[in-house]
């Protein structure tokens, strides 16, 4: 048994769907196989808030059921997910890391968690992150932070650190991300796996506990640039709920991995992005993909995009001003904590004690940060000023495609720091999203997958391509294309490179098989 | 708290200029909230007409009614507004229990319509020009029940219960631009404002209008200046007050003259008008304060970043613009003129605020005059004395029903006050009850000459007084028969009949 779940945890989604719909394992046993996975490891990782396995095994045994009555599946239908905390499910808790949340239970189902039942996927759990997806290592987290199965002592990026670390440690063989600025591409980049932005308006935001509104995209987080394709596949398109999701018809992710191809494709490197303030090894790996691409008929040419010095701090005003306002409905009055004063008080006395108690540190920050800048008197200088650099953003990113396919950079500066190492200085997490916010103003898609490891310290460094707007099939192309080089190169894929964090467990299968 | 003193309402208008501004709100009546699909019926169990949305729940979306885009279209042209080819929604940030999301989805420096006017006719028949600024979109709030005050007000209340199941009700708040001149017209004027406003949404079909339910919410912005000599240059605008609470014609009409007269005092007496919302209290015929309201109010507008702008079709503002009724003064002329009505029995009709009900009964049917008088006299009778609206006890078509039945022959105008009643009490169509009342008018011959002879016999001289002349007699017996017949009787055919006895005798 126990061998058998070492192994069948360690399939790709495409895999593990192979598996399933030739009824060579069943539904029940992939689930099983992922909760005594999660129930080994994930004491040490955390990157779950919430399981429910008999939940799981019952939607497991329901998709076995129609296999079994010869109904024709989705060909994910029974590949199990986990679905970052930030994403409303009607059947499991959902809390976007806040204590503001604890315990409640939502009666809705956001559209992706609709899609995703539809194709049969089994819901495994939910995964920590920064409370409400606000920070880039999940330290923010008010329930405890999630660790790097790289290293357990350093941060899996944020703010969706546990669905990248779960589908790095093998918890689940895909997880849904969300992403502000950059918070499924950076954990991807530091947990070694797989990350996407859609294009702003690919997937319904209806049921995403919302950071800021013009910034968030839900998106999907594997292993393999085609797991994501595939997952893409599922939770695209257009959603009658979400006034700002596009009407597309959308090409299929998957078909473009499989045809990924970078002969006469020319790739641009954002000069901005390749330099100061990135670490050495991060650098080196990514000249290297930047070589292999070359060799495989790409061609690389440098591109500036001047205004992306102002995106940061554009991106810091604009975020915290639809945060403020968002998180506002966190007032004790519908759901959610209701903290009483001593003695009692009027209902500001009872919001204002909630919100005091309910909110960590990161929170009231930006709150505060984001009411500052929306106030009467500074709404022009701060908020407004932000928005013309996102014009300005927009401007450079479309220029620049006039003479690329694609541009591309390091996805962070660095490596995985350790755990506490940026906790007292908010303005060094925050350079941690350099890369990755750009994409998020433009509202156009991006990409993250492993390059290799870095020489100084052995972790996980990612490459991340952008694209257009409604271009995303063309990053899965060049993804899947990189994938493949890079694997060939190396003999391997580079997660199989992750230290074994639960040892005890294939031993305990030798012994068993003994 | 003592009465506020009030200055006499002439010298208020020797001293100072009154300056208005209005801005009402209309509850508009598609079948779906602003931003969700849930009913949009307020009533009912609380709490049950609500989606995640109207909650305000983590991660819910709002999504643009487009039939509510489409009355606020037809609205704003109909106010002789432009439409903005592409407007936005903004959010309004404040904290209050009744506001789901602690914002409000409105819109702020992009509305939809801007740049109207609406003509006004003064009771007198003298026409005012109301400039508008702007009409915009936005969603109503839920509503809140304190409990445990002694006033049913906050202050005092143990607690308080929110029902949201008004939340996300699609509202057009209409903006009138500074209103100079009215002068002593003032309060007259703030009614037909209000009362023609009415008339536009109920001819453009698109809200109830129903001030007493709260489907149309008049706020009454108003300042005094003191006057200037000739010659001189105006003085500066005075501190404006904002009355709320204002529901129904006769109110807003009441509450400006109040808040002219108490402001004027206050000036007089030396003191500063306090910029603050004003409570109207329909009782006491007064306002009190309320919140203070400063031009600083700080509501951190921001435009919505979960919807898109508004852009709608050329093609379709124009189809709304062909669909437009008559604006209401040119058809109060029309009506006037078709109906034959005299200057003062339209003006009475419409100053009662009944020329809708009038209206839709003769378009059921009824003879203009026999609608007017029954609207405007036994109707408006029991309203009067119920303190009800005149159109919430009876319907248009029973009305004209009734006058049908009349003119039939069925019932004279005694029986059918006593139907009318019926009607009121929730017995059914006119017709049901006079069926289940037996209220119909008798004028077979052999039942009434039954009754005819009875009386006679009681009053043998009649019949020789008639034929001395004295016919008026005739009504001694007529009097007798209707009586024995508990009403019933077909008059005109009693008198008749006793008549040819006299005759013949």
């Amino acid at each position: 048994m126990a061998r058998h779940d070492h192994e069948l945890v360690r399939l790709s989604a495409a895999a593990l769907a192979e598996k399933l719909s030739s009824g060579e394992i069943s539904a029940v046993e992939a689930t099983d196989a992922h909760l005594d996975r999660i129930a080994a490891v994930d004491e040490e990782v955390h990157a779950f808030l919430h399981t429910a396995p008999e939940l799981s095994r019952r939607t497991a045994a329901a998709i076995d059921e129609r296999r079994r009555a010869g109904e024709v599946l989705h060909p994910l239908a029974g590949v199990p997910i986990a679905v970052k905390d930030v994403i409303v499910t009607n059947d499991m808790p959902t809390t976007s890391g806040s204590k503001i949340l604890e315990g409640w239970v939502p009666p809705y189902d956001a559209t992706v968690m609709t899609k995703l039942r539809a194709a049969g996927l089994v819901p495994i759990g939910k995964t920590n992150m920064d409370e409400f997806a606000m920070g880039s290592s999940t330290e923010h987290s008010a329930y405890g932070p999630t660790h790097n199965p790289w290293d357990l002592e350093r941060i899996p990026g944020g703010s969706g650190g546990g669905s990248a670390a779960a589908v790095a440690s093998f918890e689940a063989p895909l997880a849904l991300g969300s992403d502000t600025g950059g918070s499924i591409r950076q954990p991807a980049h530091v947990t070694g796996t797989v990350g996407v932005k859609p294009t702003y308006g690919g997937v319904s935001r209806y049921g995403a506990i919302a950071l800021a509104s013009s910034l968030d995209q839900i998106g999907p987080v594997s292993r393999t640039v085609l797991d994501s394709a595939l997952l893409h596949d599922v939770i695209g398109g257009h959603d009658p709920r979400d006034s700002t999701s596009l009407t597309d018809e959308w090409p299929s992710m998957a078909d473009a991995v499989r045809r990924g191809d970078v002969k006469g494709l020319k790739i641009g490197v954002i000069k901005e992005l390749d330099g100061d303030g990135f670490q050495a090894g991060v650098l080196e790996r990514f000249r290297e993909a930047l070589d292999l691409l070359a060799a495989n008929g790409a061609e690389i040419v440098d591109v500036s995009l001047p205004s992306l010095e102002y995106a940061i701090a554009a991106y810091y005003l604009i975020m915290p001003a639809e945060a403020s306002s968002n998180l506002a409905k966190f007032d004790s009055v519908r759901f959610g904590l209701r903290v009483n004063p001593p003695g009692g008080g009027t209902v500001e006395d009872v919001m204002a004690a909630t919100r005091e108690v309910g909110f960590g540190a990161e929170a009231k920050r930006r709150i505060i940060l984001g009411t500052y800048a929306l106030s009467a008197g500074y709404y022009d200088a701060y908020y407004g000023s932000a928005q013309k650099v996102r014009t300005l953003v927009q401007r450079d990113f479309a220029a620049a495609f006039a003479g690329v396919d694609v541009l591309v950079s390091p996805t962070a500066p660095t490596t995985a720091f350790k755990l506490g190492a940026n906790t007292g200085d908010p303005m060094a997490m925050y350079l941690n999203d350099i890369a990755t916010i750009p994409a998020n103003l433009a509202g156009i898609p991006g990409i993250s997958l492993p390059v290799g490891l870095a020489r100084e310290d052995g972790l996980p460094v990612g490459i991340q391509f952008l694209a257009p707007a409604r271009e995303d099939a063309r990053l899965y192309g060049v993804g899947g294309a990189l994938e493949r080089m890079l694997e060939q190169k190396w003999g391997h894929t580079l997660i199989s490179q992750a230290p074994d964090l639960a040892p005890g467990e294939m031993n305990a299968a030798q012994e068993g098989a003994v | 708290m003592a009465a506020a003193k009030l200055m006499d309402f002439d010298k208020a208008l020797e001293l100072f200029e009154p300056v208005l501004g209005f801005e009402v709100h209309v509850e508009l009546s598609t079948k779906t909230k602003m931003f969700s699909d849930a009913p949009n019926f307020f009533g009912g169990e609380p709490n049950t007409n609500i989606t995640p949305v109207d909650l305000g729940l983590p991660g819910s979306l709002p999504v643009v009614n487009g039939e509510a885009v489409r009355y606020s279209i037809s609205l704003g042209l109909a106010l002789g507004c432009s439409i903005a080819p592409s407007s936005r929604f903004a959010r309004k940030n404040y904290f209050y229990p009744d506001l789901a999301k602690n914002y409000q989805i409105s819109q702020f420096d992009e509305p939809i319509a801007f740049g109207g006017s609406v003509d006004v006719e003064l009771p007198d028949g003298r026409m005012f020009t109301v400039p508008i600024e702007r009409a915009h979109m936005e969603e109503d709030a839920g509503k809140l029940t304190h409990v445990g005050g002694a006033t049913g007000r906050i202050q005092g209340a143990e607690y308080s219960l929110v029902d949201y199941n008004r939340a996300g009700v699609p509202l057009v708040e209409i903006v009138t631009d500074i209103i100079y001149g009215a002068e002593a017209d003032a309060p007259e004027l703030a009614k037909a404002y209000v009362a023609t406003i009415r008339d536009i949404v109920v001819a453009l079909g698109i809200s109830e209008a129903r001030m007493e339910r709260g489907n149309l919410r008049c706020d009454a912005n108003i300042s005094l200046r003191p006057r200037t000599a000739p010659g001189e240059p105006p003085a500066p605008l005075g501190t404006r007050t904002e009355t709320k609470n204002v529901n129904s014609l006769r109110s807003v009409e009441r509450a400006i003259r109040y808040e002219i007269q108490r402001q004027a005092q206050i000036l007089a007496d030396g003191g500063t008008i306090t910029q603050e919302t004003r409570h109207w209290h329909e009782d006491t015929g007064t306002t009190s304060a309320g919140r203070p309201k400063s031009d600083a109010d700080d509501y951190r507008y921001f435009p919505e970043p979960d919807l898109l702008p508004v852009v709608p079709s050329a093609e379709l503002i124009e189809e709304l613009r062909a669909a437009l009724p008559e604006p209401p003064a040119a058809r109060r002329r029309r009506l006037k003129q078709e109906w034959g009505f005299t200057d003062l029995e339209f003006q009475d009709v419409q100053n009662a605020g009944l020329l809708v009900e009038v209206t839709s009964t003769v378009e059921a049917g009824a003879p203009p005059a026999a609608a007017r008088k029954w609207w405007s006299g036994e109707i408006s009778r029991i309203a009067n004395a119920r303190s009800a609206e005149p159109a919430s006890l009876v319907s248009p078509a029973d009305v004209a029903a009734l006058v049908t039945l009349i003119d039939s022959g069925a019932l004279n105008d005694r029986l059918a006050r006593q139907v009318l009643e019926g009607v009121i009490d929730g017995e059914g169509t006119p017709q049901e009850v006079v069926d289940a009342r037996g209220l119909a008018v008798v004028s077979d011959d052999g039942a009434l000459i039954a009754a005819i002879d009875e009386a006679l016999a009681a009053q043998p001289d009649v019949l020789a007084k008639i034929k001395d002349g004295k016919v008026q007699a005739a009504g001694a017996v007529i009097g007798a028969v209707m009586k024995a017949m508990r009403g019933q009787a077909d008059a005109a055919r009693v008198r008749e009949l006793v008549l040819e006895r006299a005759a013949a005798d």
